[in-house]
């Protein structure tokens, strides 16, 4: 199908764009990659009145270190997180789970930022901010602010940006010593969104016990959904094969998977447990390395 | 409607100048505008890949962008992989041996894929080149012999 009518400006200066949203709001739209955006208007599930194309913000597509952190300008295209050398250092969980993002093609358009405005708690980026308590830039004619990913995720496609804000820059921490990661999800076909997918971070003490654990969820709520009590049932525990179990288990009352056409809620509980058992045992054994 | 943009384009080494809604796709304005019908439209939502091309190099689908975004860029549609009007590019070529289409539907989009693929990785495993054609959906070959085909043009390539 075709999108409806609109009207459209390219700018490469951010004080312009921020001011022309500010003008507009809802009315306008950010075109990044548009690889979320042009279905949905092809569709005209969206049908913004302007759109302004910020693809000529260069200055926003960065992967640099700075203070300890890993800081990723919102319109980096996805291909490139796949393929940066920092990201595979300082982020490996991200690198790990970008080939499970849409295919080659899309990840040549699609943009970091892009993704986390959209919020598809289907998708992987944000998951991966929620995961390594990334932080966002949200930026507007009014200021900068940043906002935590656990506050950033509000509900099905939406998020904490206002109508103003454009998302600008995000920042990985660094990950602690002895901290291993883990990505793994299951999609019928590969690139094709995950049925259910899991991000497992983990950090063991000197005597290899777990000083720390996170799992985060795709696809198992409306947004990046995390299992605090699981993850906090491995705290103080050797990761053996029971703990891993009685995590996995714990993680089933804190997913609420939807359910769709290709799968049913119960099938989607079932692969979160096969999932988890196999992310945290893969992230202890990183860890352990 | 709302008002018309100027599009400054190089196509396959040749320079267009048109004027386009915002609203056009760049497929549609590559097919209907310039008559290059040689990139296919499957689906409009980015899922099979028919409609890939090159753009400044780098493979995109042409019904994810708008005609308005190739200003100013330079793109590459099927039409400008052969040499001539009588020599395939070797990887159309080995396509051509290979079997590697049946009704052609799929055709440019894979072809367009491959190419910087193969200039990227020139001996890819068969692995890889699944991966590669992940994002481009074939309804005729069952895949095997467009895998071969990809195989015989990294052979041949030597
Ligand atoms: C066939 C197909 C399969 C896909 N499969 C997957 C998959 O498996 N996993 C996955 O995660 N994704 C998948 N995607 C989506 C893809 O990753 C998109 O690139 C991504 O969701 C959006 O990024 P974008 O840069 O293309 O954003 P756009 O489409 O340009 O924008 C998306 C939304 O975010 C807003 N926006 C964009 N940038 C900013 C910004 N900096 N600040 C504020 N708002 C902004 C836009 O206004 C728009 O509302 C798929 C897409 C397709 C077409
Ligand atoms: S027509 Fe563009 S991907 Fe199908
Ligand atoms: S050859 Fe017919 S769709 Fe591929």
């Amino acid at each position: 199908m075709k999108p409806a009518s609109f009207d459209y400006v390219a700018l490469d200066s951010l004080e312009a764009v921020l001011a022309l949203k500010a003008q507009h709001g809802d009315e306008a739209k950010f075109l990044a990659g548009g690889q979320s955006l042009i279905p949905a208007m092809n569709f005209r599930l969206a049908q913004p009145a302007l759109l302004v194309d910020v693809n000529g913000l260069a200055a926003l597509n960065f992967i640099r270190r700075v203070d300890g952190e890993l800081r990723i300008g919102a319109l980096t295209r996805q291909r490139q997180l796949e393929r940066d050398p920092l990201v595979k250092q300082h982020a490996p969980l991200v690198a790990e789970a970008m080939p499970f993002v849409a295919h080659p093609q899309i990840r040549n358009r699609g943009t970091l930022g892009g993704s986390l405005a959209h919020a598809d708690p289907a998708a992987e980026l944000p998951v991966m901010a929620a995961a390594l308590g990334a932080k966002l830039k949200a930026v507007s004619a009014r200021g900068e602010r940043w906002i935590a990913a656990d506050d950033f995720f509000r509900s099905l496609f939406t998020t904490d940006l206002a109508a103003d804000e454009m998302l600008t820059e995000i920042a990985f921490p660094n990950l602690p010593p002895r901290a291993g990661t883990a990505f793994i999800e299951f999609a019928r076909r590969r690139g094709d969104y995950a049925l259910m997918g899991v991000a497992a971070v983990v950090t063991l003490s000197g005597d290899g016990v777990c000083r720390d654990a996170r799992l985060v969820y795709l696809n198992a709520g409306e947004t990046p959904t995390v299992a605090r009590k699981a993850a906090g049932l491995m705290r103080g525990q050797k990761p053996s094969s029971s703990a891993i179990e009685a995590a996995a288990r714990e993680a089933d009352s804190e997913i609420e998977p939807m359910g769709n056409v290709h799968a049913s809620p119960a099938y989607q509980r079932h692969l979160a447990r096969v999932l988890t058992r196999r992310a945290l045992t893969t992230a202890f054994e990183r860890a352990q390395a | 409607m709302s008002e018309l943009h100027t599009v400054n384009v190089t196509i396959n080494g040749k320079k267009y100048e048109r004027q386009v809604e915002p609203r056009l796709l760049l497929s549609d304005f590559l097919r209907h505008e310039l008559g290059l019908s040689g990139t296919h439209v499957g689906c409009e939502h980015g899922v099979c890949g028919a409609c890939t091309i090159l753009y400044d190099g780098v493979p995109a689908r042409s019904c994810l962008m708008f005609a308005v975004q190739a200003n100013g860029h330079t793109l590459t549609t099927v039409e400008g992989l052969a040499k001539s009007q009588t020599e395939l590019h070797p990887l159309q070529q080995a396509f051509h041996e290979a079997h590697g289409l049946q009704c052609g539907f799929c055709t440019p989009g894979f072809l367009v894929t491959l190419v910087p693929f193969l200039e990227e990785n020139p001996r890819p495993t068969e692995e890889e080149i699944r991966e590669a054609i992940s994002g481009n959906l074939c309804r005729c070959t069952g895949y095997q012999h467009i895998v071969d085909a990809v195989k015989l043009a990294a052979e041949k390539g030597k």
